[in-house]
C-alpha cells in the first residue's frame, strides 16, 4: 500500500463528515469555480492541470488529466501546459538568483 | 488501409462477460443497476412505445475498432439472410415503426443493403445507416454510396471519435482518420450535412479510453470548429456515446487495469434523470439471425428480449413486447452516467 492510493480520491467527499459546514462551503465553491464563466470550462481544466503539476498533487494529476482528455485536449497541448507549469517553477527559483545576487553583493567589499 | 490492430475480444461467451460484470465490487460493496431502479421504484425497467427499429444485418465490418461492442471485422461472417431482411420487411409495414436504424459492422457491405433500403425506403419516416465512413473509399464499387444514401435521404450517422489523426487511428486503426476525411467529403458534396440542405449528417464521438464523455454541445463546437476550420468539413450534429463494459472494450478494460475504476466511474455517475430517456424504452434490436433484443449492447450478451414469444422476429408480436420487462445489468450503468447516453447521444 502507497502513501497515495488512487481510490481514495472516491473518498474526497467524505473531508466533510468530520467538519460539515467548512466542508459543504469548500464543496460548494469549488464546484462554482469550474464552470464556465468568464474563462470557459475547458480553459479551466488546462490550468488546472498545469496547476496541478505545480503542487504535484498525484490525485489532481489524474483527475485533471483525465478531464483534459474528456474536454478534447491533445497530448501536445497537455504537455505544453506541463512546461508552463515548470517554466513557473524553474523561473521561480532561478529569479531568486537576484536576491542571492543583491545579498552577496550587500555583505561583499 | 493497413489495420493496426486485429484483435478479436477475448471474451468468446457473452455468459463470462456478464459473469464479470457481476463479480468484484457489485458481488460486495457497490450497488448493482437493478438495485439502483429499485430504490428508485424503476424496477423492473418497462417500455414506451416503440418507435426504433434497429436491425443489425451483419458483423463484417472493413475495420477492426478496439473499442467495438460487436466485435467486428473482415473475417465475420454472420450475415441477414434475405428471409430474415423479409420478415423484418414486414414487421416494420404492419407496425407503427418512425425509424429504421441499419447498423453492423459495416452494413454497407452486406450484398442485399441496397435491396433492404429500397423495400424499406417509404414505409417510415426516418432511414439511418452507421456509417463507419472509410467503407466508402475502401473500394470502388462503394464510392458513390453518398448518392445511393442522398436517393433514399438516409440520416447518416458515422463514426469519428477525434478531429485529428492519432487519437482516431489508435482507436480504428492506422489510415482511419485520412480516410474518413475523404468519405466526409464525398458526403458534403452531395449535401451531406451542408447548412443549406436537408440531407443529414451527424457525428459520433466516443471516448478514446477510459474515461466517460464530455458535454455534448461543448464538443460539439470543438469538432465542427476544427473539422471546418482543417478540413473544410461540415456535418449536422454531433452524438456523444459513452463506451459500454463489454466485448472489446471489457478487454480494454481489464487489461489496462482500468475496469474498477471505469465501473467506479459509471456508477458514481448514475443520473436517474436519464432512465425515462434510456433507448431501450423506445428500440427495438434485432440480431442478424432476427432474434430481438431491447438493445445493440444486450444483443452483443445474448440476453433477449423478456417477452412470452421466442423472441424472434417471426413471432414478432407487438403486445407482448409491450407488456414485457427490459433485461438490465451493470453494463446499463454506460447509459446512465452523467447526462446519460443512446444510440442518439446525449439523453438528459
Amino acid at each position: 500500500m502507497s502513501y497515495y492510493e488512487s481510490k481514495d480520491v472516491r473518498k474526497f467527499g467524505k473531508i466533510s463528515d468530520w467538519q460539515k459546514t467548512l466542508g459543504d462551503k469548500f464543496f460548494s465553491w469549488y464546484g462554482e469555480v469550474f464552470k464556465s464563466s468568464a474563462l470557459s470550462a475547458k480553459e479551466k481544466s488546462i490550468i488546472a492541470l498545469a496547476v496541478s503539476h505545480a503542487v504535484q498533487c498525484p490525485y489532481c494529476i489524474d483527475a485533471y488529466t483525465e478531464d483534459a482528455l474528456k474536454k478534447g485536449y491533445t497530448e501536445e497541448q497537455m504537455m505544453e501546459a506541463v512546461h508552463v507549469a515548470g517554466a513557473i517553477r524553474g523561473g521561480a527559483t532561478m529569479v531568486h538568483g537576484v536576491q542571492m545576487m543583491n545579498k552577496a553583493q550587500k555583505l561583499s567589499m | 488501409m493497413t489495420v493496426k490492430q486485429f484483435k478479436y475480444s477475448t471474451f468468446k461467451d457473452p455468459q463470462s462477460q456478464l459473469k464479470w460484470l457481476n463479480k468484484g465490487m457489485f458481488a460486495s460493496e457497490e450497488k448493482t443497476f437493478n438495485e439502483n431502479l429499485k430504490d428508485l421504484k424503476k424496477y423492473p425497467l418497462k417500455p414506451d412505445q416503440l418507435e426504433i427499429f434497429q436491425v443489425n444485418i451483419g458483423y463484417q465490418c472493413n475495420q477492426t475498432c478496439s473499442h467495438c461492442h460487436v466485435d467486428a471485422g473482415p473475417h465475420r461472417t454472420e450475415m441477414m439472410t434475405k428471409e430474415v431482411m423479409g420478415m423484418c420487411v414486414d414487421v416494420i409495414r404492419n407496425n407503427n415503426f418512425k425509424t429504421v436504424d441499419i447498423t453492423g459492422g459495416a452494413p454497407e457491405m452486406h450484398k442485399l443493403f441496397r435491396w433492404f433500403v429500397e423495400q424499406i425506403s417509404d414505409l417510415v419516416d426516418e432511414i439511418i445507416v452507421r456509417s463507419n465512413l472509410t467503407i466508402i473509399e475502401s473500394n470502388k464499387k462503394y464510392h458513390d454510396l453518398p448518392y445511393f444514401f442522398k436517393s433514399h435521404n438516409i440520416r447518416v450517422v458515422s463514426s469519428l471519435p477525434y478531429f485529428e489523426k492519432k487519437r482516431t487511428d489508435s482507436q480504428r486503426g492506422e489510415g482511419v482518420f485520412s480516410n474518413s476525411i475523404k468519405a466526409l467529403k464525398r458526403l458534403n458534396q452531395v449535401g451531406y450535412g451542408k447548412s443549406d440542405s436537408d440531407l443529414i449528417l451527424d457525428l459520433v464521438y466516443n471516448p478514446s479510453g477510459a474515461f466517460l464523455p464530455d458535454n455534448q454541445e461543448n464538443l460539439e463546437v470543438s469538432f465542427k470548429r476544427n473539422l471546418l476550420t482543417n478540413f473544410n468539413i461540415e456535418f449536422n450534429s454531433l452524438l456523444a456515446i459513452t463506451n459500454l463494459p463489454i466485448s472489446r472494450f471489457l478487454d480494454f478494460l481489464i487489461e489496462s487495469d482500468n475496469y474498477e475504476d471505469y465501473m467506479y466511474k459509471l456508477s458514481d455517475s448514475f443520473n436517474p434523470a436519464a432512465i425515462n430517456g434510456l433507448m431501450c424504452k423506445n428500440t427495438l434490436s434485432v440480431d442478424w439471425q432476427g432474434y430481438m433484443y431491447d438493445c445493440d449492447f444486450n444483443q452483443m450478451l445474448k440476453l433477449r428480449t423478456a417477452d412470452k414469444g421466442d423472441s424472434h422476429i417471426s413471432n414478432f408480436n407487438a403486445n407482448q413486447l409491450a407488456d414485457r420487462t427490459i433485461v438490465t445489468n451493470q453494463h446499463c450503468f454506460g447509459c446512465t452516467a452523467g447526462e446519460g447516453s443512446s444510440c442518439q447521444g446525449v439523453v438528459v
